[in-house]
């Protein structure tokens, strides 16, 4: 199976982001995150924009698989539909 | 990050309670996220000096972040709605007592309100 591309946008306190993150880490998926909350200035400002085109009302997390499928909130059923889980 | 500990948390946890409870709302019986929920509420506190929602992205502006302060604004009809607030911190009597279904609970915040 080829390993999709598993992007997460995250705050460091968001228990949904939190919960996201050990599912993924749990079913021994790759991914990576960016703590969005962590961040400042231009860096956080690029990072918003880049949020917003994914989902327009920035909320977290904000999963993006294989660049295709934006889930927005840890909704496990929909996440394991999309990684063949 | 930070130096708020587990002791912090449960202190909070203490204080709202009661508080909370007489107004109808009551912490997820899941202890662990609901003390985790509240250690993210006190990172807030340090962070911007008000304790906002640690399930929303806060600008840093006390003013534009008013309604996602904890208690949010939103926790009302989301408790209503749904037996919860969008972080899943704030629950109602049955939904702890699993007497109704575990929904998400999605954004309720207007689109025009994120910076």
């Amino acid at each position: 199976m080829v390993q999709k591309t598993v992007r997460l946008f995250t705050l460091s306190t968001c228990s949904h982001c939190k919960a996201a993150k050990r599912f993924l880490a749990e079913n021994g998926v790759e991914h990576h995150f960016i703590d969005v909350d962590l961040l400042t200035g231009d860096e956080r400002h690029a990072v918003l924009q880049e949020v917003r085109k994914y989902n327009p009302r920035l909320s977290y997390p904000t999963i993006i698989i294989d660049e295709e499928i934006v889930i927005v909130g840890f909704r496990e059923q929909e996440l394991r539909e999309a990684l063949d889980l | 990050m930070n130096d708020v500990t587990r002791k912090d948390a449960e202190q909070l946890y203490e204080r709202l309670r009661p508080l909370q409870e007489k107004k109808g709302y009551y912490f997820n019986e899941d202890m662990e996220r609901t003390l985790d929920l509240l250690a993210g509420l006190l990172v807030n506190k340090e962070r911007y000096g008000y304790m906002c929602c640690p399930c929303r992205l806060a600008s840093g502006d006390r003013e534009k972040d008013r309604d996602i302060t904890c208690p949010c604004e939103y926790r009302e009809p989301d408790v209503k709605e749904y037996g919860s607030c969008y972080c899943n911190l704030y629950v109602s009597r049955e939904w702890n007592e699993g007497t109704i279904p575990r929904e998400y609970v999605p954004e309720r915040r207007p689109a025009e309100k994120f910076e």
